[in-house]
């Protein structure tokens, strides 16, 4: 039975997390994640939960916290954004390797420098190498659903890894939108019991956890925490599809909106995906044959998912909210690129890195990318690769 | 019940050989003492911070403990205890474990004095009911002997070395103990290997027993850092206590308690001449690093006496 | 995967290590001999000995056993011939000898 309401993006994971009622919650403020922590002290203050909040000195200690208690046995969940995650960069590692299931929601902040508080992604690109299994939501709706559904991802026995539940600050974390609920035991049923096999705190034997490993052993406990990767795609795959038999809402790696006979798409992740469906809305009453990729699951990366969905395109343009700064453009037109190459006809592919720190994008500015990727097929010249789109440009004297 | 080696010597060893620490190693030494104050019947996660003790005591697939163990990173062992034990009250409320645990961190001078003090200071502060031990070696030993803030004033160390413009490390050594104790837990304390090893002993055995966070600080020779044979181990750390370099004192409920004050206090010569890393100070035209470092160790006594009341 | 340490070693494939580099167990640590770093050796005189204990909270390696309160020979599978149980040892009941080659 669903319930209707209408959140914001940190009420609907606080909430999320309230109805899984993890045994540890450890956390630090940060804007625009610090609501969470908020809200979710107020259930512990009021008896609402079980958890135990351990008010950290730091995000590193946050995670520090989590890793520690989820190898004790316990189910821990924190949140962070932009610097805190970068501090707690270190930890992100550890946790992933020592195949802990942690939760984390990461509410997107621009990192750090200049300090700005508006949202883009270069906090959980930043660490795409951590090893965590990183899910994007568009929207409060998906945040709440996918914070339901990664416990049950992370913690299934082939996986054994930490994910992390992306969604925009400000513009989702704080926007109030309709939201449907599922009921505290639906919630309940659906993560059941944490159960690991080993534990520090097990009766039957001792654990030793976090060793030093000479170079005989690293590379292959990476080669083991890499299956598990690989391993989760399936996974996600299996558990959005209990999802849906709960709730009847679908999830996969990525949502294909208007892709069966696009001749030009866009891929992009979080919110403005939204602007964009409505430049796609407009641009097809018009009669283009114009579509959209929003990126779910960033790791694992879906990449041969990616290029069947891709393989019938004319052109994209690849969105990137994050500078990599590798010079030749940012990390998912990268990803994205790479998973083109083996396609015997693959489309023209451009880059715009855009909305960093919090710089908008309009619907006009959806419509004049697909003029620009209209113009890369018709003369069939891709012209400038790697684009930025939002900043204020010099004008150019004739 | 009064302390009796030879009935604690009869327990199971928490710590068993085929570690990687340096023959005389005074980490180990440390390690065997604060464990084997624990009762038989109970249980102990340990955690560890990155340090000479965490590489040697587990290194895959290899851990010297017969208990559970954590190690997570250098500068965290202080979050790492405090997640434990959240996690243990947690599981034990819910009914899913029902044996007794007790969690005790150990970090080097490192991880403890500098990189590790947020943490511990944050895990004191919210009253986790666990041990933090901080077994002293005075430089990051495992790195090469860099100075660290615990390394003592005029000590040869490999980012502080006696060059012919600088003799050693300028600063003293900071007093961790009173900062810590300055956190108002319920149990502080500093204890080196003296005798038959009752002040080591009952001091882990206050600092497990009590419950909230407790601290031991233990000078823990190193016969690498300090250039000194490794069988003069116990003679070492009879002069720290006997020159007053290392007092032995614990803090119980706020209240400072002197457990030791040498009948004949010792010169600080005494202690300094038997390590290779202040052989510089003896070298002619250097008295005047000696007579500092004395009046140092004096006015630190006198300082603490007075606290001691 | 190969769950127990003493099965555990450089030839063991990635497949069959533990995730995450655990272990399963305590104390595994005692299948490593290293007894093998010596140079010096203690001995132990044992008609000498009056079993105070005073050298073995000062052993860092654990390698002398009390059973019953009474000292045991040398566990010289990982003594490391540090020497300081020679040095404390009231009754000279230990002495120090070369390690043969």
């Amino acid at each position: 039975m669903s319930i209707k309401e209408r959140l914001s993006g940190n009420e609907a994971v606080a909430i999320a997390m309230k109805q899984i009622n993890p045994d540890v919650m450890g956390a630090f403020p940060i804007t625009p994640s610090t609501e969470i922590p908020q809200y979710f002290s107020g259930y512990v203050a009021n008896g609402e939960v079980d958890t135990e909040f351990v008010a950290v000195e730091s995000e590193h200690s946050a995670m520090s916290t989590c890793f520690a208690a989820q190898a004790a046995g316990a189910r821990a969940v924190t949140a962070t954004s932009s610097a805190g995650m970068a501090f707690m960069w270190e930890m992100l590692y550890v946790t992933a390797s020592a195949r802990l299931p942690v939760t984390m929601a990461l509410v997107n902040r621009a990192l750090t420098g200049p300090i700005n508080i508006n949202n883009d992604h270069s906090d959980s690109m930043g660490a795409r190498d951590s090893g965590w299994i990183q899910l994007y939501s568009e929207s409060n709706q998906e945040a709440y659903d996918n914070f339901i559904m990664a416990m049950p991802i992370g913690e299934n026995k082939a996986v054994r890894l930490p994910v992390m539940v992306c969604q925009d600050g400000f513009i989702t974390s704080h926007a109030v939108e309709n939201i449907e609920l599922l009921e505290d035991n639906e919630v309940r049923h659906f993560v059941g019991e944490y159960d690991p096999d080993h534990y520090l705190l097990k009766k039957e034997n001792p654990l030793a956890v976090g060793p030093y490993d000479i170079s005989a052993y690293y590379m292959d406990h990476k080669i083991l925490q890499a299956e598990a990767m690989k391993n989760a795609k399936s996974v996600i795959l299996s558990v959005a599809k209990d999802f849906q038999k709960l709730t009847g809402r679908s999830y996969g790696f990525f949502e294909e909106y208007m892709m069966e006979d696009a001749e030009t798409a866009i891929v992009v992740i979080g919110s403005s995906a939204g602007t964009a469906k409505e430049a796609i809305k407009e641009l097809r009453s018009s009669g283009k044959r114009v579509g959209l990729i929003k990126i779910r699951v960033f790791r694992p990366f879906p990449m041969d998912e990616l290029a069947g969905a891709l393989s019938h395109v004319k052109a994209i343009a690849v969105m990137d909210k994050c500078e990599g700064f590798s010079a030749c453009g940012g990390p998912l037109f990268a990803e994205t690129r790479s998973a083109l190459y083996d396609l015997d006809v693959r489309p023209k592919s451009i880059n715009y890195v855009y909305g960093l720190g919090g710089r908008d994008i309009r619907v006009e500015d959806f419509e004049f990318i697909f003029g620009e990727l209209e113009s890369i097929v018709k003369t069939g010249l891709t012209g400038k690769i790697y684009r930025h789109l939002g900043q204020r440009e010099e004008e150019v004297l004739k | 019940m009064a302390y009796n080696l030879k009935n604690e010597a009869n327990k199971p060893e928490r710590l068993v050989g085929g570690h990687r620490l340096c023959a005389g190693c005074g980490a180990a030494i440390a390690v065997r003492g604060v464990l084997r104050a624990l009762d038989p019947e109970d249980k102990a996660v340990v955690v560890n911070a990155t340090s000479c003790l965490e590489v040697s005591t587990f290194l895959y697939p290899y851990t010297a403990y017969t208990d559970s163990y954590i190690h997570s990173a250098f500068e965290n062992a202080g979050a790492t205890a405090g997640g434990v034990e959240t996690a243990y009250r947690v599981l034990k409320k819910r009914g899913k474990i029902d044996e007794n645990y007790k969690f005790i961190a150990f970090g080097g001078d490192g991880g403890t004095y500098d990189i590790g003090i947020q943490s511990l200071s944050g895990a004191l502060e919210r009253g986790h009911d666990m041990v933090y031990v901080c077994y002293d070696n005075e430089a990051y030993m495992n790195t090469g002997i860099q100075r660290s803030s615990s390394t003592p004033r005029f000590a040869d160390a490999t980012t502080t070395p006696v060059g012919s413009v600088i003799p050693g490390k300028f600063q003293n050594k900071k007093d961790l103990t009173a900062i810590v104790a300055a956190h108002d837990i319920p149990y502080a304390a500093q204890t080196t290997f003296i005798g038959n090893f009752k002040d080591l002993h009952e001091k882990s055995r206050k600092a497990i027993y009590t419950e909230g966070p407790a601290f031991l600080n233990i000078l823990s020779p190193c016969p690498r850092g300090w250039r000194y044979e490794t069988e003069d181990l116990a003679d070492i750390c009879k002069l720290a206590v006997e020159t007053c370099v290392w007092p032995l004192y614990e803090i119980e409920e706020g209240v400072w308690k002197l457990n030791y004050s040498p009948k004949k206090k010792l010169p600080v010569e005494e202690f300094l001449i038997r390590q290779g890393r202040f052989s510089h100070m003896f070298e002619p035209g250097n008295e005047w690093m000696i007579e500092e470092t004395q009046n140092y160790v004096d006015s630190k006594w006198e300082k603490l006496l007075a606290r001691c009341g | 995967m190969t769950t127990r340490a003493k099965d555990i070693n450089e030839t063991t494939p990635w497949q069959k290590l533990t995730p995450g580099g655990e272990i399963y167990e305590g104390g595994t640590s005692i299948l490593v001999d290293t007894g093998s770093w010596r140079t010096m050796r203690p001995v132990f005189h044992e008609e000498k000995c009056t079993h105070c204990m005073l050298c073995y909270p000062f052993c860092p390696d654990s390698s002398i056993p009390v059973v019953g309160g009474r000292r045991q020979d040398f566990d010289l599978m990982h003594c490391k011939g540090c020497g300081i149980c020679f040095k404390i040892c009231p009754v000279n009941a230990i002495t120090f000898v070369k390690e043969e080659a």
